[in-house]
């Protein structure tokens, strides 16, 4: 007779098991008859709590760590002042004006191209493409980038998208100015939006709302609807759904690995010397980050288009973007945490809760079988 | 030491010492400090029972909402004292009372069939039938020489614990 309630929720099936990737050393088998004591011992759940009051793989992926001051005695302390000045006074006016000078190019061909090649959609898209690449050269040179393309440069061909992990949304326009892709992004609101509306909508990108839970089925009919069409721009996509700091990745989401065609990683690893090129979005606004950047010497890193992956037989879409998640982390040198992105938004799903509860029921109620 | 300022002084770190009992190295109370700052979003000098939510991994917790209770709303030093009881330095007894706190929610320093009952089904959820969990724990009284009506006190929770090789520790990152 079972004294067992079976588990009302079904266990979610589509995430990986965060159990194998948690420490459980705390917690092992216990055997022999069920004493009092047993069930008063509550020291392993206690010590999950306080470890995770401690310190946290999650928290870890989200802190910006501020550099070090090196400015603290008397000779680098002047020097530290002319760099201000320097970079404020001097290199920050000549940058907004090489951005100017940049829109100013790209709104006056622009527009131009978009309205009056109405009909010869094949040179428009190219002449779009180079234009777009051309304004996100400029947004680059704007915080003096230093970027370092390895490995072969994208390719047009249908059946395929791109996949990177994501640090700041510059991330966009560090691979922009390579190749003009079609994005999948979040809506924002002000110029940005501006931005997403007019030119990029010309692109092909496609909008995500994260509030909205239908929003997902919506957005995979339309990656699977843009990916399979001959002419579109490249897709990139960044799977992980949200800005981590650069030192860890969190968990792929599968919509892009579940569109029967070949993922293409890139991976983007920021180097800190002259400036953090994390965009902490809980901390401050796109518009403070970028000043940010422009106002720093120089935003420095590397970026690596690696080998396509296919789904390989026998394998699910989950397990393919884990795959995937590891070749990239390796490559840019980033620890992977087993946590979902969005838990920056939300709590995480009582399923988590109701695992660890029907284990320990389980092994409780064996237990008692023995007494018995 | 009320507001949260981002440097604590030598002054400070000692008073936290004493605070705890010296259960801490001050290496560690500058860690801890610096984890305190970083769950305290808007620097208010305690951390909110949100912002502890906020960690996944202590949502996902069974016992999550009890110990919400006992650390919402501490300042740093009684955050300390807190996780004291978790240090490797900690003795059993100290180790016990924490889990004596955590059943006594009400404070009265009486643990009743009642609270043993609520922390086995924080446990246990819906797996176990409310029947079978209040059997259980009967039976397990009865044997332990205690009966449905009795309370247990702390120096019962140490008689019943002390010998059970209890292990509860956590590490501070030295970071």
């Amino acid at each position: 007779m079972s004294k067992l309630n079976t588990s009302s929720s079904e266990l979610d099936l589509d995430r990986p098991n965060i159990e194998d990737y948690l420490p459980s050393g705390s917690i092992q088998e216990p055997h022999g008859t069920l004493r009092l004591r047993d069930l008063l011992d509550i020291s392993p759940t206690l010590t999950e709590a306080a470890g995770a009051i401690v310190d946290d793989s999650f928290t870890r992926c989200f802190k910006s760590n501020p550099p070090e001051p090196w400015n603290w005695n008397i000779y680098l302390f002047p020097l530290w002042c002319l760099g201000v000045v320097v970079r404020y006074g001097l290199l920050f006016p000549l940058r907004v004006l090489v951005l100017t000078i940049g829109w100013i190019i790209f709104l006056s061909c622009y527009f131009p191209v978009h309205f009056l090649l109405k009909g010869h959609d094949k040179l428009r898209k190219k002449l779009e493409r180079g234009l777009v690449e051309l304004i996100c050269s400029f947004f680059v040179a704007s915080w003096t980038g230093v970027v370092k393309y390895h490995g072969p440069r994208p390719s047009i061909r249908p059946k395929q998208i791109f996949v990177a992990n994501h640090t700041s949304m510059i991330d966009f326009v560090v691979l922009e100015q390579m190749t003009a892709f079609a994005v999948i992004m979040q809506k924002h609101p002000g110029w940005v939006g501006l931005l997403q509306s007019t030119i990029l909508e010309s692109l092909g990108c496609i909008w995500f709302n994260r509030s909205e839970s239908k929003d997902r089925e919506i957005v995979a009919r339309k990656l699977r609807e843009h990916v399979h069409g001959a002419d579109n721009n490249p897709l990139l996509v960044f799977p992980e759904g949200t800005c981590v700091n650069n030192h860890y990745t969190v968990m792929f989401k599968k919509g892009a690995f579940e569109l029967g065609c070949t993922v293409c990683p890139i991976a983007i690893k920021y180097n800190k010397i002259f400036v953090d090129a994390f965009w902490n979005s809980r901390k401050q606004s796109f518009t403070t980050h970028l000043l940010q950047l422009m106002t720093s010497w120089a935003v420095v890193c590397d970026v690596w288009y690696l080998e396509p992956q296919n789904l390989k037989p026998g394998e699910t879409p989950i397990e393919f973007a884990e795959r995937v998640r590891d070749i990239i982390s390796v490559r840019a040198g980033l620890k992977k945490v087993p946590w979902d992105g969005y838990l920056k938004y939300s709590r995480p799903s009582p399923k988590h809760r109701e695992r660890k509860q029907q284990s320990f029921a389980e092994s409780v109620l064996r237990r008692l079988e023995e007494i018995n | 030491m009320g507001s949260a300022s981002s440097m604590l002084t030598q002054y400070d770190i000692e008073e936290v010492q004493e605070h705890c009992n010296h259960l801490f190295t001050q290496q560690e109370i500058v860690s801890l400090y610096k984890r305190f700052c970083q769950l305290d979003r808007n620097a208010k000098g305690f951390i909110s029972a949100d912002e502890f939510l906020s960690v996944p991994e202590f949502a996902m917790n069974p016992l999550s909402q009890r110990l919400l209770k006992m650390v919402d709303g501490l300042n740093f030093k009684d955050f300390v004292a807190f996780l004291s009881a978790f240090s490797a330095k900690a003795t059993v007894p100290q180790k016990i009372e924490i889990i004596f706190k955590v059943y006594d929610s009400d404070c009265n320093g009486k643990v009743t069939f009642n609270d043993l009952n609520e922390v086995l089904h924080d446990l246990t959820g819906s797996f176990i039938r409310k029947a079978t969990r209040e059997e259980v724990l009967s039976q397990l009284l009865h044997e332990a020489g205690y009966t449905k009506e009795s309370s247990l006190l702390l120096h019962d929770f140490i008689k019943i614990m002390e010998h059970s090789g209890l292990k509860m520790e956590v590490e501070i990152p030295e970071d």
